[in-house]
This record gives C-alpha cells, sequence and structure tokens, in this order.
C-alpha cells in the first residue's frame, strides 16, 4: 500500500481559491511563474516556505470560490504531496484529481495537529499522527481510474492513441 | 519695445511692467494641478522633506485623479488614497474620474491671463483660453504649492500665422501633426507657439485646445491663443471671468515666424515612435490594426466623439479589432448620451469606457500587447507608451482612427 | 418515485426513466463556455490531449470578459490564443466586448431550459435561473468535453428552499440568496444542487432568479434549479415544449431537506468581511464609514439592478470622496440602461461607468483598492484580497442597498 511522511502546513477553513492563487497572476504565462504567488493574501510567506513532499493540513471547504484550475495545479507545483481537509469544494475536487493532486478528506486531524509536525499518510486507509491513527476513505473508482491514468491529460492521450 | 501675450501673462504674474526672453523672473501662480500620475510624490515629499509643511493658498490647487481609473492595482489604489487623504485634509478640490485633468481644468477652472502650472505635460493646453499653462514635475508643483510661487525663465514665442480654413473631413488635429512634422519634435523648444491670423478665428475652443495641447511634443514650453470673442464666449458660458485679456503689441519680438495655409492641410499620421514622424494618412493606408483609440485631452471631446459616431453610424467595428472610445469628461460622456453618440458606439461594437486617460496613458484600460498595433488619437506614440515595448502606435485624427476601427487597417474616412 | 429538478434533467439527457443521488453518468453536453482567463490553458491542454477537432463547434462560446479591457500587456496574449482556436476549429460564437459570459449565455440564447451546460467559471450555475443544469469545471475538464462532448457526473442530492409571500420594499433577491448562504454556510451545499420553489419565486423576474442561482455555488452547491415558467420562455424566446414543462420538483421527490423563509421575514443585509457566509443585518452595520461602491457583476449588473440603483441616486449625488463605480453586465444591458435614461441619472449621480465585464468582480481591474478601504459591492464574492490587498473590506450587498450607502458614504439602509 501506497505510503509517505510529510510535514505539515496547517491552514484554515474556507481556504479559497482567490487565495491559492489570487486573480491578479493568472494571466501569467505558466504554472512555475504563478506559483511564488500562492497563498499570498493569507500568508505571502508560505510559497517560499514550502518544501517537496510537505502536506496542507486544513478545515472545511478548502478549495471553495473559483474554477481556476490553477490552484491545484500551483499546490502541486509548490511540492505539496497531498492536501487533507474535513471537506473541499466540489470544483476544487475534480480539478484536483484531474491533475493528480491526491486530496483526502479526513473529519479529525485537523483539529489535533500542529502546524511543522510530521504525519504518516497510508493511501485508502489512514493518517498516522503521533501515532494515533485518522482512518480516511477510499475514492470512487471513475476517480482511481483517472489517478490511474495519471491525471485527465493522459487518459485522454490514451483515447486518442498517442500512449 | 512690445510684448506677446506669453510675456505679457508673466509680466503680470511677476508684478513688473515688463519682461523679455531670458530674463528669470519670481511669478505668482494662479493656479496648479497635480494629478494621480505623481501627486504621491509630491504628497510625500510634503511630509518627509519639508521642515515647515504648508500650503499658501489651497484655493489654488487641483487634484484630479485620472490616469488609472478605476485603478488597476493596490498600488495605485494606495498612490491615489494619499492623493485623496490629502487633498481632504487640506481642502483642495479634489476630482475623481471625472475626466482627463486638462478637460476638467478648461470645464472649471483655466481664465484668460492666468499662469497656471500643472504637474503633467500637456498643461499647455490651457493656452487655448489665452492662460498660459505649463507642466513641471513634482519638485517644481511643490514648491509653488508651499510658498504660491515660482521663478520662471522667460522663453521666447514663435509666431504661428494661420491661414484659410481647414478642408471638410480635415481637422485640427491633422494641422497640428503637419505642423510638429514640419518643425520636428524640439522645432520649439522651450519656446512659446502664439497661433493668430485670420485662420484661428476659424477655430473653435476646442479646435484650440487639441493645438495647444500637442504643443509640448514639438518641444514647447506652452502655446496660446488670444483670449477673442470665441474664447470669452465660452468662458461666459461657463459662468468665469477673464483675469486679464492680453494681445500681443505689433511690435512684439517673435524669435520666427511660421505661416501655415490651413486649405493645403491633408489627413496625416505620426507613424511610430515619434510623433514628428508625419506623413499623409494614404501613405501608412493598409497597415492592419489590432486597436483603435478615440479619446484623451487631445481628442475625446463632444466634436470628435461626433466626428466618429457620423463615421460609425450604421456599420461595424471589425471583428477583432478594439476600438476603445473614452469621453474626455463626465460631461462630454452625459452630453454624448443626450446626443445619441454613445448608443451608435454601442451598437457598433466599440468599447465606450468611462473617462479616464486609458491607453494614451498605456499603463491600464486598454493596454496593447506584444507586436499590436494601435492607431489612437492620443497624444503621444512614444516606444511602449500604449503597452508593450514591441507594440506601435500610430497617431491620427477621429475620422482616420473611426475609419480605421471600421477597416480593420488604416485608412482615411474617405475610402470606406 | 419522483424525482427532483436536476435528477429530470440528468435523466432525460442520458435517456434514461430516472437516476438517484449518488450515480455516476456520462452526460452528453449541450454547450459549453469558455472564459478569457482560461482559454489559453484550455488550449493547451486539449492539444496535449491530442484532439485534431472539437467535438461540436456550435456547442461552443468563447467570451472574453474578464479581461476586456486589457489591463496589463500579455492579456492581449489571451484573445490571440482564443482569436487562434476560432479560427483553427471554426466556432462562430465569439463574444470579445460584449459583457460577462454569464449573462451573455442565457441572453444571447446559448441556453435553453433542460440543458446540460459546463463553463470555466465557478458561476456557471448561474443558468439555473432558466431551468438548465449548469456548473462550473476546470480547464482540463473542459478541454476534454471539447474533444468528446461528454463529461461524468455524480448525481446530486436536492435541498429544497421554498420561500412565500411578498419581499417587503427595498429587498431584493440579493438579500435572499445572502441570508440563506449565511443560513447554509459557504459548505453549507457542497455537492447539492438547490432547488428554488414558491409564490416568491414565481413572482420574481428571471434577472432575479440569476442573481440567487449565481451565487449557489457560494454555499458549495453545484447548481441551482428554477423551473422554467413563461417568464423563462418569453426571455429564452422559445416556447416551452412538453420536457421543458415537466422541469419542477415532484410533490415525492426525495430532497435532503427543505428549507422555509416567509419573504415578509427578509430585511437587506450584507456579507461582512472576509466570508460570503458571514450575514448580518444592513442595519446593524449602520454608520460604518466606506471608500468605493461597486454596482456590478454577473450577481447584480443587470437593468433592474441599475434601476433599483438609480432610483436611489436620482437628483442625489454621490458622498463627496467616495467613489461609485457602476459596470453594466453586458453591451445590451448598457444599451438598454441608456435608452431608459438610468445611466444618465447615475452618471449624473456621479458614478464612473466602465464597459460591461466582469471589471471589479474579478479583481483585475476596475476600481481595486488599498490597505485600509472598505468597499460595499453587489458583487458575489468578499474573499480575503479579491479586490486588492488582504486589508480591504468587502461588503456584499444589494444593487439599492449598495447606492444608498454611495449616497450616504457609509453603511446604511
Amino acid at each position: 500500500m501506497e505510503q509517505f511522511t510529510g510535514r505539515v502546513w496547517r491552514l484554515g477553513d474556507d481556504i479559497d481559491t482567490d487565495i491559492i492563487i489570487p486573480t491578479e497572476y493568472l494571466a501569467l504565462k505558466t504554472i512555475e511563474e504563478m506559483k511564488q504567488y500562492g497563498f499570498e493574501p493569507l500568508r505571502p510567506e508560505l510559497a517560499a516556505q514550502i518544501h517537496d513532499g510537505d502536506v496542507i493540513v486544513a478545515g472545511k471547504n478548502f478549495g471553495c470560490g473559483s474554477s481556476r484550475e490553477q490552484a491545484p495545479e500551483v499546490i502541486k507545483a509548490l511540492g505539496i504531496r497531498c492536501v487533507i481537509a474535513k471537506s473541499f469544494a466540489r470544483i476544487f475536487f475534480r480539478n484536483a484529481i484531474n491533475n493528480g493532486l491526491l486530496l483526502i478528506e479526513q473529519p479529525d486531524l485537523y483539529d489535533d495537529v500542529k502546524e511543522g509536525d510530521t504525519i504518516t499518510v497510508t493511501v485508502n486507509q489512514a493518517v498516522d499522527y503521533q501515532e494515533k491513527f485518522y482512518p480516511i476513505t477510499s475514492l470512487p473508482e471513475n476517480l482511481v481510474e483517472i489517478i490511474h491514468a495519471g491525471g485527465l491529460v493522459k487518459a485522454m492521450r490514451r483515447r486518442n492513441g498517442l500512449v | 519695445m512690445g510684448m506677446t501675450i506669453a510675456e505679457k501673462i508673466i509680466a503680470r504674474a511677476a508684478g513688473v511692467e515688463a519682461v523679455r526672453p531670458g530674463d528669470i523672473h519670481t511669478v505668482h501662480l494662479d493656479r496648479m494641478m497635480s494629478n494621480d500620475g505623481t501627486t504621491h510624490l509630491t504628497v510625500d515629499m510634503y511630509y518627509n522633506k519639508l521642515k515647515h509643511p504648508q500650503i499658501a493658498d489651497a484655493k489654488k490647487m487641483v487634484f484630479i485623479v485620472d490616469h488609472n481609473v478605476p485603478s488597476d492595482s493596490a498600488k495605485t489604489a494606495g498612490s491615489q488614497k494619499k492623493m485623496r487623504d490629502f487633498a481632504r485634509e487640506h481642502a483642495i478640490d479634489f476630482w475623481e474620474g471625472k475626466g482627463v485633468c486638462h478637460q476638467i481644468m478648461m470645464e472649471h477652472y483655466v481664465c484668460p491671463g492666468e499662469l497656471i502650472f500643472g504637474a503633467d505635460s500637456h498643461t499647455c493646453t490651457y493656452g487655448a483660453l489665452g492662460a498660459f499653462g505649463t507642466g513641471v514635475g513634482c519638485t517644481d508643483l511643490l514648491y509653488g504649492m508651499v510658498t504660491g510661487t515660482s521663478w520662471v525663465l522667460v522663453p521666447e514665442t514663435v509666431k504661428f500665422n494661420l491661414t484659410g480654413r481647414l478642408p471638410e473631413g480635415v481637422y485640427p488635429r491633422d494641422l497640428m501633426l503637419t505642423i510638429i512634422g514640419q518643425i520636428g519634435a524640439n522645432g520649439v523648444n522651450y519656446q512659446v507657439m502664439e497661433f493668430c491670423g485670420d485662420g484661428a478665428k476659424t477655430l473653435s475652443v476646442n479646435d484650440r485646445m487639441v493645438l495647444c495641447n500637442l504643443a509640448v511634443e514639438a518641444g514647447a514650453k506652452t502655446a496660446i491663443f488670444e483670449a477673442d470673442e470665441i474664447a470669452l464666449e465660452y468662458l461666459k458660458s461657463r459662468g468665469r471671468k477673464p483675469k486679464a485679456v492680453f494681445t500681443s503689441d505689433p511690435d512684439a519680438v517673435y524669435a520666427r515666424e511660421y505661416t501655415f495655409d490651413l486649405s493645403c492641410i491633408v489627413p496625416v499620421a505620426a507613424k511610430p515612435d515619434f510623433v514628428d514622424a508625419v506623413v499623409p494618412a494614404s501613405e501608412v493606408c493598409g497597415v492592419p490594426i489590432d486597436e483603435a483609440f478615440l479619446g484623451s485631452c487631445n481628442n475625446g471631446r463632444i466634436e470628435e466623439l461626433r466626428v466618429g459616431a457620423a463615421i460609425l453610424k450604421g456599420r461595424k467595428v471589425a471583428e477583432r479589432v478594439r476600438f476603445l472610445v473614452v469621453p474626455a469628461s463626465q460631461e462630454i460622456y452625459l452630453q454624448a448620451m443626450e446626443e445619441g453618440l454613445i448608443q451608435t458606439f454601442m451598437e457598433s461594437g466599440a468599447i465606450v469606457m468611462n473617462p479616464n486617460c486609458s491607453v494614451c496613458w498605456g499603463s491600464c484600460q486598454g493596454v496593447i500587447g506584444e507586436n499590436e498595433v494601435l492607431i489612437s488619437t492620443g497624444t503621444r506614440n512614444f516606444k511602449g507608451r500604449a503597452g508593450h515595448p514591441n507594440s506601435k502606435v500610430y497617431l491620427g485624427s477621429a475620422a482616420t482612427v473611426t475609419a480605421s476601427a471600421v477597416k480593420g487597417e488604416i485608412c482615411t474616412a474617405d475610402m470606406l | 418515485m419522483g424525482q427532483t429538478m436536476i435528477e429530470k434533467i440528468i435523466a432525460h439527457n442520458i435517456g434514461v426513466e430516472s437516476v438517484k443521488p449518488g450515480d455516476i453518468v456520462t452526460t452528453e453536453v449541450d454547450r459549453v463556455m469558455l472564459d478569457d482567463i482560461m482559454i489559453p490553458f484550455i488550449v493547451d491542454k486539449f492539444h496535449e490531449m491530442g484532439f485534431t477537432k472539437v467535438w461540436d463547434p456550435d456547442k461552443i462560446v468563447l467570451i472574453y470578459d474578464h479581461l476586456v479591457p486589457a489591463s496589463q500587456q500579455d492579456d492581449t496574449r489571451h484573445y490571440r490564443v482564443g482569436d487562434a482556436f476560432v479560427k483553427e476549429y471554426g466556432l462562430t460564437h465569439v463574444h470579445r466586448s460584449d459583457g460577462i459570459c454569464h449573462q451573455l449565455m442565457t441572453e444571447a440564447g446559448y441556453v435553453k431550459p433542460g440543458d446540460v451546460v459546463f463553463g470555466t467559471d465557478s458561476h456557471t450555475t448561474t443558468y439555473g435561473c432558466v431551468g438548465a443544469f449548469s456548473t462550473g469545471i476546470g480547464y482540463t475538464e473542459m478541454a476534454a468535453i471539447l474533444g468528446t462532448g461528454n463529461l461524468w457526473v455524480k448525481v446530486p442530492e436536492t435541498i429544497r428552499v421554498e420561500i412565500q409571500g411578498t419581499l417587503p420594499e427595498g429587498v431584493m433577491s440579493k438579500d435572499i440568496i445572502l441570508r440563506l448562504i449565511g443560513d447554509l454556510g459557504a459548505d453549507g451545499a457542497t455537492y447539492r444542487a438547490l432547488e428554488f420553489v414558491g409564490s416568491t419565486i414565481d413572482t420574481m423576474t428571471v434577472a432575479s432568479r440569476m442573481t440567487m442561482a449565481n451565487m449557489a455555488i457560494e454555499a458549495g452547491a453545484k447548481c441551482a434549479m428554477f423551473t422554467p415558467d413563461e417568464k423563462t420562455a418569453e426571455y429564452c424566446g422559445i416556447r416551452l415544449d412538453e420536457f421543458q414543462k415537466s422541469l419542477k420538483g415532484d410533490r415525492d421527490a426525495s430532497y435532503l431537506r427543505t428549507i422555509t423563509y416567509q419573504a415578509e421575514d427578509f430585511e437587506p443585509v450584507m456579507a461582512c468581511p472576509s466570508q460570503v457566509d458571514k450575514i448580518r443585518k444592513v442595519s446593524e452595520l449602520e454608520g460604518i464609514p466606506i471608500d468605493q461602491v461597486f454596482i456590478g457583476s454577473c450577481t447584480n449588473g443587470r437593468l433592474e439592478d441599475l434601476q433599483a440603483a438609480a432610483k436611489v441616486l436620482e437628483g442625489k449625488k454621490v458622498a463627496p470622496f467616495v467613489k461609485l463605480i457602476v459596470t453594466p453586465a453586458s453591451r445590451r444591458v448598457y444599451e438598454e440602461a441608456l435608452a431608459c435614461g438610468v445611466l444618465q441619472i447615475l452618471g449624473k449621480a456621479g458614478a464612473i461607468i466602465t464597459h460591461p465585464g466582469c471589471g471589479l468582480c474579478c479583481g483585475r481591474t476596475g476600481g481595486i483598492l488599498c490597505d485600509g478601504e472598505r468597499i460595499v459591492a453587489t458583487n458575489n464574492r468578499n474573499f480575503l484580497g479579491r479586490m486588492g490587498t488582504s486589508k480591504v473590506e468587502i461588503y456584499l450587498a444589494s444593487p439599492a442597498t449598495a447606492a444608498a450607502c454611495a449616497v450616504a458614504g457609509k453603511i446604511t439602509v
């Protein structure tokens, strides 16, 4: 079973897509140019502090707001391994899956976890934080297929005979 | 020895009998205008560089937010807030979003005989009403604001004798571009352009504004018309009285004289990237455009909007062309609504914007991108003026700009 | 067993008798909306996926609105990328400066009752105002639809919102939807459909319904449903067919819950900084000084909104040192407001009237604010940093309330 360990960035409830990547930067040409502005309205210093393999743990309604897919792409480009939240907004959820950014719904971890601590995630099973296990559910089958294909772009490339 | 209008205004402001070119005088300023391009810098200096900050006479100050309206960034908003807060604190007349500064000044403040400093190069516009208006930097403006005075090096005057009448379909803008093309971008450096002659009498206050406004593009310190009955009528209609009505003496001394026969002027265009790269518009016909701009303190008044609307009536803007129509003031905007011009513009697919400097200033509201081509009634076509450094700006009359917007390439109105 | 409105639309679309919440189905898309912010990304993904033609050019609408007029040099690149795509794939429905995408989709007749529509913008929920199923998606999924014409959806549960009675004077549909979002919470309807019924809804204009459908996303909803009626038919310029006439929630349909309101109980409210669900009565906020007012957006930039503002502003002036920015939602709205004298009233009161587009709502230009400034706005979001810095305070309100605040220079009813 796929397992990984990461350092936690703890954000709040209702982290909206304007916080994740403000509209001001949406016309930049690439996600690479945009990513330095990730989370700027909330924590301008955060983007520079995130390291590859870190994990975001947040409260309810993560990713609410606009349909901008730059939001999950920026999070992924910053090196975030997965986002664990009490709940996700639906468009963000679809966009993240389509880009292969792992999202995990978990109701209790957020209340317990401290920023900077380390957690271990066993996909489709549980999160281990300070030897306490927080169970997580598995994704619906059609989404697992997209993730297995490596995201929606790759799934379509396969459909079009390019892979 | 006689004096020119400009010399008489300076003499009055200096409280002396006579001045001569080359003299340096301390003058009392009648009015000062500052806009959101630089006022925040003036305010910063006021608070940080002065031992005893004070304002000589707040009633002489006018602050106008026109360059970035509505604001395009938090930085801009911060500069404008600084300006707004200062105006409120010091009871300075404050205008925001009501029009381009020079148009507001002409509609509400400028009087013949006044000496006016403006922290904007096109302050020379006010010569249309027989005032001496000139552009200064924010340090000069600060000094004027604090002391009510400044120093002036009396400029020489160059006489532009206008004869005849502009043909149908040719506009004051064609005339002024022609003049600049002939004398060059530094043709009257530091000098005053004085327009006179029978031809001048055929020009309305609006027309005169078009001429005076662009004087700085030939390097002039300012430009001026005698405040004749046409100017005084304009003033009266707005409930103002002249400070002083001056005429140039018959024996006044001019550095040079030029004569332009208005009946010989043809539609022209200034090519990128210089205002004096002027050619007959027919020479640049066929250049594909991405954007066209009808507006600015030079050419965004009701007269030009009428010209544009008349051409556009029953036609459509070319599919991929962005045609920006930007009235120079709220008053003009409302009048254009009443006259049905705005309806014509909207029906034809134009982008009608709130009064502001727009793409003439080039930092927001219609900025152009890499390798794009703009034909404009704005004041300047310098490299990068309207957006990307590799973009190109052509200047033309309202008629040429509108016709080009319809065709999708540069053309004159008679070619539609 | 009966069905909710969204269940009927999805079942009809996929050609089955019925569907139930939780079913994952593949829909045949009736129309898609692409906007200027997303177009370069859509085009990139489309090519990356290996498509060489679009499934149906007639079903694709491309709208430039967020970046019109361009405020940054690179904005015009989005037009060029869009124009090239239009040319290469033969698109015919293109709007380059006609207003906000969501206004145009119904106004220009691209969406009809019962349609399944997706757009690359979260406020795509708006088209529920004419009884269509519409929702926002990302650019990758949009690229996939352009190639295939299909998208999978999970049939949502439905929350029924019933409102009976007559709204008090000065209360607008914006006050209803804000109150509802406050009651539900910003995630209270996540993944779910909202179905609006009752006599208040029946007597409401399509424009007022649009305001509510538009903001459904602010409670997390997947879509908002309004039963098409004669007003809808007139607005869409059609006669309702049998299927469209059937689009109402059945009496015995299964709803997650039903929320009931009495229209007379509503009063003017605002969403306070910086959450859309932080709802307070305007009367409780009375007197808070403001710097700017914005009337516009796909939420509240229509003729009736401008008329409501003009009613308040007629013969009055915007307070000194306060800016009122008015951005009509579309070229047609602008022209109508011009024809009936509303723009003139607003202009004489001192409003800054911009060209139709997203304007300030999308936070790229149109009146951005700075630290310490406070705005009352009629749009849909008051998120931190949405209109400038994180120290800008955004209060969301109806156009009538916003206009009153502009005159007073402070929050007031």
